[in-house]
């Protein structure tokens, strides 16, 4: 009884088993990504109400805010699936911390950018040193270093590992980095604009950042289970399934 | 289990003591560096004073940095990590043995020398005492993190620039500390609190990171 439900829990942790999974529920992701965004992006633009106190230009934080929630969660889930594959030794969950780096960064970036572009006119700068926005440069640079040693190691199990310890390191620290920031901000200088003090949102804003955080979570889901799949073909590519798979793909073109 | 610890400690030790040149050329760095900020951005004595804290420790920083390659880098070539590796003792025991080599090595001399820069840039006395003991309870946690970090490079293309971009994101709440203390100090808030976070982060460090080092190292050797 036992052995078969650890059959069930581990059976999606073989890549030969877990490529086709990904391969049907990704389209599905792909296509709810794109609704939400849609969807999320007419009630940002067109049904919520203009701010009072900022005007038009707050409208960016309907991409600035899901991409900024959605690169500090991507991080964690990369030290979740690091865990994972450091205790139980399973390839699947490196193959998919490294599937999800890229993504986190990009994340990452956006809401780096978004913020800026949002920054100028609202705070008069393009880039203060305030608390949030600094550990979110940290942050793109620990997406950067672990994308760097995952690349720089060319046996894939080492990589896999190494990755994983720096992942588990990164993950430890980013709350240390995040609460120093906070601290050193305080004393340097008294926070420029205060987002956690803003005045109460009004339900259609709030509704529209859901759903656009729906979206990015759909679209994160996606572009990570088609990057699996990929890292699967190259990582299994001398195993006979992967041979399967490729003489079936070479004959429906 | 001591002797290990002790014997490791002592191999490492003399072998920096022979190459002692190596020890000399991070310390010059240490200086150099910080020696570089004054023609930067100006000689005027009040700036530097304002900026003595964070220079120093910026400069401490790289000094550690590049000198992090000594720690496992020899080892590894000829041969004497992978035996240590094969050895029944506990890796974690070595492991702390040649980072404390290496705090001993590099981080001691920079303490040394940190009062005569902080004298060319004219930092009180009082605050070049601050300095030195945010310099002592902050730099085991660099040569630490920094382990952690020349374990996992060990042996890559790159591994410099590599390393770099690995622990210098990591060292910035050390850095933040370090010179915030002098900062605190000298405004009159009392450096306590930054002090007691190093020391509480090197324990953490003592703790945690000798184990991610002997893993990394376990990988690095596979």
């Amino acid at each position: 009884m036992e052995s078969g439900q650890r059959f069930s829990l581990f059976r999606y942790a073989a890549p030969n088993v877990f490529y086709p999974l990904a391969g049907r529920l990704a389209p599905w992701f792909a296509a709810a990504a794109v609704g939400f965004t849609l969807i999320g992006l007419y009630l940002g633009f067109f049904v919520a109400p203009t701010d009072a106190v900022q005007g038009e230009v707050y409208r960016v934080i309907f991409i600035h805010v899901p991409a900024a929630w959605m690169s500090m969660f991507i991080y964690l889930i990369m030290a979740f699936w690091s865990a994972i594959g450091v205790v139980f030794n399973t390839r699947l969950s490196a193959m998919m911390t490294q599937a999800l780096a890229p993504t986190g960064a990009m994340f990452c970036f956006v809401a780096l950018w978004t913020g800026a572009l949002w920054g100028r006119p609202t705070w008069g700068a393009y880039w203060v040193w305030d608390a949030r926005l600094t550990s979110q440069l940290l942050l793109l640079f620990l997406y950067f270093g672990f994308m760097a040693l995952t690349r720089a190691i060319e046996d894939p199990r080492r990589a896999d590992k190494a990755g994983a310890i720096l992942a588990l390191v990164g993950a430890v620290n980013v709350p240390i980095i995040y609460f120093s920031v906070k601290w050193w901000n305080t004393l340097h200088q008294g926070a420029s604009v205060s987002l956690t003090k803003a005045p109460s949102m009004a339900t259609t804003m709030l509704m529209a950042m859901l759903v656009m955080a729906l979206a990015s979570w759909a679209y994160t889901i996606a572009v990570v289970l088609w990057r699996v799949r990929s890292l699967i073909l190259e990582r299994e590519r001398h195993t006979d399934w992967v041979g399967e798979v490729l003489d079936a793909k070479g004959a429906q073109a | 289990m001591l002797s290990v610890f002790l014997e490791v400690l002592r191999r490492d030790l003399l072998l920096a003591w022979r190459n002692r040149a190596d020890v000399l050329v991070t310390l010059s760095f240490f200086t150099i560096v910080a020696c570089l900020f004054p023609f930067g951005v100006g000689a005027e004595p009040n700036l530097l004073r304002t900026i003595a804290p964070g220079v120093l420790w910026v400069a401490a920083l790289l000094a550690t940095l590049l000198s992090l390659h000594r720690v496992f880098s020899q080892d590894h070539t000829d041969g004497v990590l992978e035996q240590l590796l094969l050895s029944p003792e506990p890796p974690v025991l070595w492991v702390l043995a040649k980072v404390l080599a290496h705090w001993l090595t590099t981080a001691v001399p920079l303490v040394i020398a940190a009062p005569a820069l902080a004298l060319l840039f004219d930092m009180t006395q009082s605050a070049t005492g601050v300095l030195i003991l945010s310099l002592l309870l902050g730099t085991p946690i660099l040569s630490l993190l920094g382990g952690v970090g020349a374990a996992l490079t060990l042996g890559l293309r790159g591994g410099g620039m590599l390393l770099a971009l690995l622990v210098l994101p990591l060292f910035v709440p050390i850095l933040i500390f370090g010179a915030g203390a002098v900062d605190a100090y000298l405004s009159g808030t009392g450096a306590n609190a930054h002090l007691m976070l190093l020391g509480g982060g090197s324990l953490a460090a003592l703790a945690l990171a000798p184990w991610a080092c002997a893993a990394a190292l376990r990988i690095a050797v596979e």
